[in-house]
């Protein structure tokens, strides 16, 4: 297949293992923030292919994984009301919250739907006048400029029962509270690819100059992810840190400003909950005062009791890189794909659902 | 088959639908069970007598299925054809001739009179492509919204030659794995056909009989050690069944594995693997490897096999697992698909 099949070249790749096994005089910890980067690691078995010497960390870029259990319990708490149809991506139904999740409250009757955009949502508000559509919206700066977009359509259009369950969060900002913590020893970053489509490089800067920390965008296609680690290592090796991009057949250091536009429009940043890590400061968005008609929280105000995470979940120590999900209490004994704990362990892209696929 | 145009016409003009009557028991369930009678024409069925009575000597394969299949047109086929190839490749794969079917049917009140004709004409047609009978077979109608259009459940029955001996619990150490042609096809149609991504490709369904195939291959050699058609769940899931059964490992290479473009390119986009998808006319073989060649061959000369290719090898290492060697050079262990497949979002 053109433009897929010519990243996943076997001569290329054991060309750039060569370049790689190059770097053998120190270790390095490298992470990929992106759950896609994740998933692409361990299904084309990338990790068996690298010398010792390089550790790969799977960082928190899984939307569904850093959701928290409170924002799952209120999107539950939404689907109940009869009036309601709910719209998410598919990951998200069979997130277990307190003690239901979407996929069971949809057994019981309740209307949610799989959808695979945004546009989809406020079509089936569209369709369904009597009803109320809410469309769960989470997601990085990938998702959020389709949201922004959908709203300014229903604004526009005068839809009045779309609404938007906004936990929307920013990639820059989580990076930051992971150096900032002091269990981990980050040597450099694989920025995602798609986030950075929407941010650019310059957004990640300051990592490198205030963190004198290393970074690089990789692509999602096996060479791509090859290719950054080693530019990363040629990184450390010369003692420089900065904001590479190797993906630069689709990301520009401006990024996409149009996409950037749409969603200082229609969102503002917030502090917000990330599962695993605590509230970060300016990590996420929330919808402005003029679009606060299609706020689902305002509108139906979902009360849940505040909630503590299971303790022995160690989705959190996951998202940071700090354990691996086979040290685990949960892992395979209680916590599978079938029965789920965790988020890590729902979505396709989490770090346990790929160890327990894969590893 | 009748021109497209006069089945136009006759679709303008033919409205009559399912009632809770056909179900009844009396005549017009009578009118409704010869229309199945008057198209499957064999003699055991003829007879309508409480039960069909057939003539055997030696090894029986039996087995049954239900199709729920939503759409119940598709392209490439439709839910009477694969009510039929269902059930006579899942005799095939254990070396049995297909002979014998029964049909069932359960018709929600309301579905179209023409489209069960449809239907029943693409039963018998698929019947006489595969070679078999459908020789009984029942029909109840239930109200409105207790069926989803027709659900129907086939039985069929098949003789397996003495000598022949396969089972997912045969494979073996050194065995070759050969698979029929391209994956994920059936999957990828059925999931265009329910719309909602209006994907521009003509992928249609794979569903067709393979026991002309297998006879075909136990005419060359009858030392086939197991042999599955990979439908729900995809390959991933027949290869893992016979690597736990037959307490074997299996290496397969992800380049050797065939995918059409198309369903590669939707797989991409939604973020589904083909080797999760379903198949409604594809097999695997485990022969060993003396005989690989002239069985290679003769699947290559059936229609509904010209892309075999031989995709792996069975180990006596990491017992019950699949292990893929994948394109770029690595390796990674191929699981059972757990729950749905579902898109990934960003």
């Amino acid at each position: 297949m053109k433009f897929v099949d010519e990243f996943r070249d076997r001569a290329i790749a054991e060309r750039i293992i060569k370049k790689i096994e190059g770097f053998d005089s120190f270790k390095a910890n490298l992470m990929e923030v992106c759950g896609t980067h994740t998933m692409v690691i361990f299904k084309q078995g990338l990790k068996g292919m690298l010398p010792k010497n390089v550790n790969l960390l799977s960082g928190p870029g899984c939307p569904v994984c850093v959701t928290s259990q409170e924002d799952i319990d209120k999107a539950i708490a939404l689907a109940r009301d009869k009036e309601v149809i709910i719209t998410t991506f598919g990951d998200m139904i069979r997130v277990p919250g307190r003690n239901s999740s979407l996929e069971q409250e949809r057994a019981d009757g309740a209307d949610v739907r799989i959808i695979y955009s945004p546009s989809e949502a406020l079509k089936a508000a569209r369709e369904n006048p009597a009803r109320k559509v809410v469309f769960l919206a989470i997601g990085f700066e990938t998702t959020s400029p389709l949201i922004a977009a959908s709203l300014l359509d229903a604004q526009k259009e005068k839809i009045d029962n779309f609404f938007v369950f906004a936990t929307h969060k920013l990639i820059p900002p989580a990076m930051e509270a992971l150096l900032k913590s002091k269990e981990l020893n980050i040597d450099g970053f694989i920025c995602p690819g798609h986030v950075s489509v929407t941010i650019g490089s310059d957004a990640y800067r300051f990592i490198a100059e205030k963190y004198d920390v290393p970074c690089v965008i990789g692509g999602f296609e096996p060479l791509d992810v090859l290719q950054s680690i080693y530019m990363l290592l040629k990184q450390i090796k010369e003692r420089r840190a900065e904001v590479e991009i190797e993906y630069f057949r689709a990301v520009h250091p401006q990024g996409n400003r149009i996409a950037q536009q749409l969603i200082s429009e229609v969102f503002e940043v917030t502090d917000v909950r990330w599962r695993g890590l605590g509230i970060i400061p300016k990590s996420g968005l929330r919808l402005k005062k003029e679009f606060s008609d299609f706020d689902a929280e305002r509108e139906f105000q979902p009360k849940v009791k505040r909630s503590k995470e299971n303790p022995d979940c160690a989705c959190g120590q996951v998202l940071k890189g700090v354990k691996k999900p086979t040290q685990c209490k949960l892992y395979r004994r209680i916590c599978t794909p079938e029965k789920p704990y965790g988020p890590c362990m729902v979505s396709s892209e989490g770090t346990c659902a790929a160890y327990y696929k894969y590893g | 088959m009748q021109p497209i145009t006069n089945m136009v016409k006759k679709f303008q003009h033919d409205t009559r639908k399912i009632l809770l009557g056909h179900g009844s028991g009396g005549k017009l369930t009578h009118q409704l069970i010869k229309s199945f009678v008057k198209k499957f024409r064999n003699l055991p069925l003829a007879k309508l007598d409480d039960s069909a009575v057939v003539k055997f000597k030696g090894k029986l394969a039996f087995t049954t299925d239900s199709y729920v299949i939503d759409p119940i047109y598709f392209p490439g086929g439709d839910i009477g054809k694969l009510a039929v190839n269902g059930t006579v490749n899942d005799l095939a794969m254990v070396g049995a001739r297909p002979l014998y079917l029964t049909a069932a049917a359960i018709i929600e009140e309301g579905f179209s009179l023409f489209e069960l004709d449809r239907i029943i004409d693409s039963m018998n047609r698929a019947a006489r492509a595969a070679g078999v009978k459908i020789v009984a077979g029942d029909t109840k109608v239930v109200g409105k919204g207790g069926a989803d259009k027709i659900f129907i459940n086939t039985s069929g029955i098949g003789l397996i030659d003495s000598g022949v001996d396969i089972s997912s619990k045969n494979a073996r150490p050194g065995d070759k794995i050969i698979l029929s042609g391209t994956i994920g096809d059936h999957g990828i149609a059925i999931l265009n056909a329910r719309g909602g991504f209006d994907f521009r490709t003509k992928v249609k369904s794979d569903c067709q009989p393979l026991n002309a195939m297998v006879s075909q291959i136990l005419n060359v050699s009858k030392n086939v050690h197991a042999l599955r058609d990979p439908t729900r769940g995809g390959l991933t899931t027949s290869l893992n069944e016979i690597a736990e059964q037959s307490g074997v490992g299996i290496e397969i290479e992800e380049e050797k594995i065939p995918v059409k473009e198309e369903v590669k390119a939707v797989c991409e986009m939604l973020g589904f693997d083909p080797l999760y998808i379903a198949n409604e006319g594809k097999l695997v073989a485990f022969v060993p490897q003396n005989d690989c060649a002239k069985i290679m061959n003769v699947m290559r000369k059936n229609r509904y096999g010209r892309d075999s290719q031989i995709i792996g090898t069975v180990v006596s290492s990491h017992k019950g697992r699949v292990v893929v060697k994948t394109s770029v050079g690595g390796e990674r262990v191929l699981d059972m698909l757990t729950g749905e497949q579902l898109p990934r979002i960003c």
